[in-house]
């Protein structure tokens, strides 16, 4: 699949704008190690959302007739790209509410539940946002629940670190957000490593000579039927190559587990050390979905000369 | 209704006139075009097309077979494309047709990451997505000539490889060449339930080699034999 930025940016910002707001609502119901001053608080939870809304919009830059973006709400019963949509949207005042609250200095009542619908939203977008790619058949490198687990772990994991860095320049007790932060991390290295190892032969599952009706005999392509590229092409037929794979695949677990693990470990009192994890985190998100993109194999590759996918 | 095409690989010979005839009309149908065409005159034309036709051989030589294999929107029972599509601008009519409603597209390309066949093609123009329609702006006008009444790749067709009916009608001509000719659908374990039926190639009649019927060999033909068991090339 080629890879589109401005969908890649939209998932890992959202992603870990969702994991922000959810953890650091979590976090301030949580008690000692986790609360941050009510100011801090609010401003992670703010920067969560614009994370959210930034990404939402970076989303839309994908469109080719955005003016009909709109009506992408309408059809939240069986499309998963429209749950979201409309999730997303009602992220804002549900979360707003709460804020409200806070800010009155009522973080508790009315206020909490607003909070706490607030978490249950950011957790069904993420999931929502993973279900987009796993519903799709046609996709075997994305039709599995190790997307959306993924999609969940990935989300939690570079808001925890946001979270750590919003907490520790507060100068407030951590030690429950670096905890956090390395369950999490483990948790999202331990399902991203399974779904490398799942998809590390070349896929099996459907295959030319059974698309084409011949079971038992050899099939290959002798001409695709057009001569300059197609719409198909250029959208389905991304080929990156194996040695750049492996290779970017090592700098995203570099950027997005071992150096916020090592800044985690060593420089857990500073702010600006953390947030430097948490960047380096969400960096190598971007390149963790451009691979997932890059990586992918859409069936109808083998209308395109692919022996299987 | 469960209106489609029936496509026999047997006959096929990859003229491309359907997927010409296809273009053609659907360029000036008020329902799906115009097709635009990216730089028709360059070293990389492109262009949105309803109907491509690939060329594919199968089996080994020389028994190997060529098998010409026009693709086209399959006309999904159970459309994914419909399914995933966020804005309601994919639909399924009673009478089988997938359509697209350009006026609710928001051209997100998702129908087409669910659309196993490739049918589904962006209009970088327009921004909205273009797919086949059956020619539902000819199979439903009554101005035509009852004969006309079928898709244009249907009617270009020269080795009438290419048959539109309803399938859920037993009688119907493509009901009865799908039962005869075995029929199949593409990629059915994605669990699209594709309506369109592509017929095999017909297995040509096995050749009697019976050992006394082997024409006897002449005395340079078998020279010849021997020289070839010797010499090595």
């Amino acid at each position: 699949m080629r890879p589109a930025f401005s969908v890649i940016f939209f998932t890992v910002l959202s992603g870990a704008g969702l994991g922000l707001v959810a953890l650091a609502l979590l976090g301030q119901m949580a008690g000692p190690g986790f609360v941050m001053t009510p100011r801090t608080h609010m401003a992670a939870v703010i920067t969560g959302l614009a994370l959210v809304g930034v990404g939402f919009l970076s989303s839309s830059l994908h469109l080719a007739n955005p003016r009909n973006g709109w009506r992408a709400v309408t059809q939240f019963r069986h499309s998963w790209l429209s749950r979201e949509a409309v999730l997303g949207i009602a992220l804002f005042p549900v979360a707003g509410l709460y804020l409200v609250g806070v800010d009155a200095g009522h973080p508790g009542g009315v206020a909490r539940w607003f909070g706490l619908s607030t978490v249950s939203l950011a957790v069904a977008i993420l999931y929502c946002t993973g279900m987009i790619y796993a519903c799709l058949r046609t996709i075997p490198r994305w039709h599995t629940g190790l997307v959306p687990a993924s999609y969940l772990a990935l989300g939690g994991y570079s808001g925890c670190l946001l979270a750590l860095a919003f907490a520790a320049a507060d100068g407030a007790r951590v030690d429950g957000w670096v905890t956090l932060s390395l369950i999490l991390l483990m948790v999202a290295a331990g399902i991203k490593g399974v779904y490398f190892r799942r998809f590390a032969a070349p896929g099996a599952e459907h295959t030319l000579p059974r698309a084409l009706g011949v079971t038992t005999q050899a099939a290959k392509i002798l001409d695709p039927g057009h001569t300059g590229g197609t719409f198909l092409t250029r959208e389905f037929v991304f080929q990156v190559a194996r040695e750049r794979a492996v290779l970017l695949r090592y700098v995203f677990l570099v950027l997005s587990f071992a150096l916020p693990l090592a800044l985690v470990g060593w420089f857990s009192g500073s702010a600006v050390a953390l947030g430097i994890a948490a960047i380096a985190c969400l960096a190598g998100l971007v390149v963790e979905r451009w691979l997932f993109f890059a990586e992918a194999q859409h069936v109808v590759r083998l209308f395109h000369g692919q022996q299987a996918v | 209704m469960k209106l489609g095409l029936v496509i026999d690989l047997d006959t096929c010979v990859g003229c491309h006139a359907c997927a010409v005839a296809c273009k053609e009309w659907n360029d000036g149908s008020a329902v799906a075009g115009p097709l635009p065409d990216y730089a028709p005159r360059g070293a990389a034309a492109s262009g949105v097309w309803f109907n491509r036709v690939r060329q594919f051989e199968v089996g080994e030589y020389p028994t190997s077979k060529t098998l010409n294999v026009p693709m086209s929107c399959m006309q999904c029972e159970e459309a994914a494309c419909v399914t995933v599509c966020p804005t309601g601008a994919s639909y399924k009519r009673a009478d089988g047709i997938v359509m697209i409603d350009a006026d609710k597209c928001m051209g997100c390309n998702y129908c087409a990451w669910a659309c196993p066949y490739g049918a589904r093609e962006l209009d970088d123009n327009a921004g909205t997505m273009k797919k086949c329609t059956l020619c539902v702006d000819r199979v439903n006008d009554q101005a035509l000539p009852e004969a006309e009444r079928q898709p244009a790749c249907v009617l270009a067709c020269p080795t009438h490889a290419r048959s539109f009916g309803d399938f859920d009608d037993p009688q119907s001509h493509v009901s009865q060449l799908v039962r005869e000719r075995e029929g199949f659908g593409m990629l059915p374990d994605l669990g699209y339930a594709p309506v369109n039926r592509y017929l095999p190639p017909r297995k040509p009649p096995a050749i009697d080699v019976d050992a006394d019927q082997a024409p006897k060999l002449g005395l340079l033909d078998r020279l010849q034999s021997l020289a070839g068991k010797l010499i090595r090339r």
